[in-house]
């Protein structure tokens, strides 16, 4: 590093040797780009040996061939043709793999909707409304808190709600807006988004709270002097403006409702077929290369809708 | 500014409240209901109060050996923690310089963090299972497997806790004024004695953050763990597999005690910070303050 006592020696080098006292003799220095590796080196080993040779060994496997037991390394399409099989013959109605991902991409939908409205309202009440440091600091506190708990502990928590003799059921049949308990509230598809929402909001309150502390006020005052309304200042002002922190937030969503496989598995009673739950269906069936193939799937899709997304905005300026 | 609240204000306040109401509603029923008494059901109304079905969990004689499976997460999780810790503060400091593949483990934190957790659970399952059959096939055929929960479930674990915690230090960098550093170094510290006495005090409040972090995602880490971890389970994995099975409130009760201790471990920290903030404040610089 290039700390000023660098500089000193190159501009007068007799003050430096005086100051010298004080100091041991010097000894033989590391060179920075050894100290680096040093302190960049185990986190990059950890990621090279748990993330990224695994995602390797995903996609060589998925190449390879499987009878009911075990794997055979040896070259196969199979993983990918069990995958799609029956693709073409069925059209044009869609075949499983077809139907399962228009599952998935319908649920990613509303999640990102709806997670992205309430992330939206709630950041921009955090940020432009709450005007102390302190009450900022806590409000986010509370927000993030659940953060920090058991997710299926959060998903179990809607059946003493959402049940058959749920608060909601009989509240609603006490009132008489309904004769009989609703069926849909709880292991359907209206369940795995609330839990979805409930679980996943926070990701994108946080980096749209990030980019809206960062509006300077005054470019928002400017807007209401210049004659605009409250909702052309939110639009032309302040969504611009926020724009990394929605894009990175959306990110995250998206990407956790592709894969996921436990919250629809408990939310859904293990009944609907999504993107992450074929690939645990086939892992548990012992078909390595199918769970690969449809791993290498769900991969490029995710790093589809991903590259789509951050053509929109610079991820790596923003941090 | 003395003029009163905009209505948008209230607007989004009771929006707001609304919101932190459906966050922490749910998760207060279920605290509520895991002190049920011995006849209690899966919803309310209550059926009396007791601590029956905390103290049944305890007794070992419930649905699961939790003692075994509390003991592994806990093991887990403070592994993971002191490793989350240790390595984030380290690239930490590499990146505030230049050097050479600082964007590979860049875009290897972002990569790990937003690939789908069953495709990395998945793929951490492969590579030891190939491990242990080169094991078996050129060394040792007696061999049985090298996963487990400090192998191939502490590395699952990483993947997910080092991006945060790698992140957390960008941030914190971020805002560190590199001057206090270089006059420590200035003034004849050693690179090593300028981290102990002068970088690692400022950055301490935030490096408790990372730990937090590092412990309450491990704990409660289910995706990456489901495939990755062994024969053994962890402690969420065990709760998940009751969720198909759930017919009375042990399950509330399971639930309740896991969150304790996240709620522990998140008061401990956030304590901790706190105090730590104080004390800076308090004693941090005399800047300004004359001569002592």
């Amino acid at each position: 590093m290039d700390t000023s006592e660098d500089i000193l020696q190159q501009a007068s080098p007799d003050l430096v040797r005086g100051s010298g006292m004080a100091r041991r003799t010097k000894p033989a220095r590391l060179s920075p780009s050894f100290v680096s590796w040093l302190q960049a080196g185990p986190m990059m080993l950890v990621f090279l040996a748990f993330f990224l040779i695994p995602l390797v060994f995903v996609v060589i496997v998925s190449f390879w061939d499987y009878n009911e037991y075990q794997l055979l390394p040896a070259f196969s399409g199979r993983g990918y043709t069990d995958t799609f099989e029956g693709c073409i013959a069925q059209l044009p109605d869609l075949c499983t793999i077809g139907r399962t991902y228009v599952m998935t991409l319908k649920l990613c939908f509303l999640v990102w909707a709806i997670t992205l409205f309430i992330g939206f309202w709630v950041a921009y009440f955090l940020a432009f409304h709450v005007k102390s440091k302190t009450w900022q600091m806590g409000l986010s506190l509370l927000c993030t808190i659940p953060f920090w708990t058991s997710n299926v502990i959060r998903m179990i928590a809607w059946i003493p709600l959402l049940g058959r003799n749920g608060l909601v059921n009989s509240g609603l049949v006490k009132t008489g807006l309904i004769n009989q308990p609703l069926e849909w509230l709880l292991f359907s598809e209206f369940s795995v988004v609330l839990a979805l929402v409930h679980l996943f909001t926070f990701f994108m309150v946080v980096p749209i709270f990030n980019s809206m502390v960062r509006i300077d006020k005054a470019l928002i005052e400017a807007a209401y002097d210049a004659g605009a309304t409250g909702f052309q200042t939110l639009v032309n002002v302040v969504i611009p403006l926020a724009k990394p922190g929605i894009v990175i937030g959306s990110i995250f969503v998206i990407t956790i409702v592709m894969g996921d496989f436990i919250t629809i598995g408990v939310m859904g009673g293990q009944q609907i077929a999504a993107a992450g739950k074929i690939i645990e269906t086939r892992v548990n069936a012992l078909q390595f290369p199918a769970a690969a193939a449809n791993a290498v799937i769900l991969l490029a899709i995710t790093f589809l809708i991903i590259t789509m997304m951050s053509r929109i905005v610079d991820i790596r300026k923003e941090l | 500014m003395t003029e009163g609240r905009p209505r948008s204000f209230y607007v989004l306040a009771i929006f707001f409240a609304a919101y932190v109401l459906f966050l922490y509603g749910p998760m207060i029923a279920i605290y509520i209901l895991s002190f049920q008494g011995p006849q209690g059901g899966l919803t309310f109304p209550m059926n009396g109060v007791s601590t029956y079905w905390l103290a049944k969990l305890f007794q070992g004689t419930g649905i699961v050996d939790l003692g075994a499976a509390f003991r592994r997460s806990l093991l887990l999780g403070v592994v993971v923690m002191v490793v989350t810790v240790v390595l984030s503060v380290a690239a930490g400091m590499a990146f505030r310089r230049k050097f050479k593949a600082q964007s590979i483990l860049f875009y290897s934190a972002i990569a790990s963090l937003i690939v789908p957790s069953i495709i990395t659970s998945l793929g951490i399952s492969l590579e030891f299972r190939i491990i242990d059959d080169l094991i078996k096939g050129y060394f040792n055929e007696n061999f049985e497997t090298s996963m487990g929960l400090l192998t191939s479930g502490l590395g699952a674990h990483l993947t997910w806790t080092l991006p945060f915690g790698l992140l957390i230090m960008f941030a914190i960098f971020n805002r560190f004024d590199p001057r206090l550093e270089e006059a420590a170094r200035d003034l004849g510290a050693t690179p090593w004695q300028a981290f102990r006495h002068v970088v690692l005090p400022i950055i301490l409040p935030s490096v408790i953050g990372i730990g937090l972090f590092g412990f309450t995602l491990s704990w409660d880490e289910l995706a990456r763990s489901s495939q990755a971890i062994g024969a053994v389970n962890t402690l969420p994995l065990d709760l998940q597999g009751l969720t198909t099975t759930v017919t009375n409130p042990d399950i509330y009760a399971l639930g309740t005690v896991i969150s304790a201790v996240s709620f522990a471990v998140i008061t401990l920290a956030l304590g901790t910070i706190h105090m730590l903030n104080k004390r800076q404040a308090a004693k941090g610089s005399d800047a300004g303050k004359g001569l002592v």
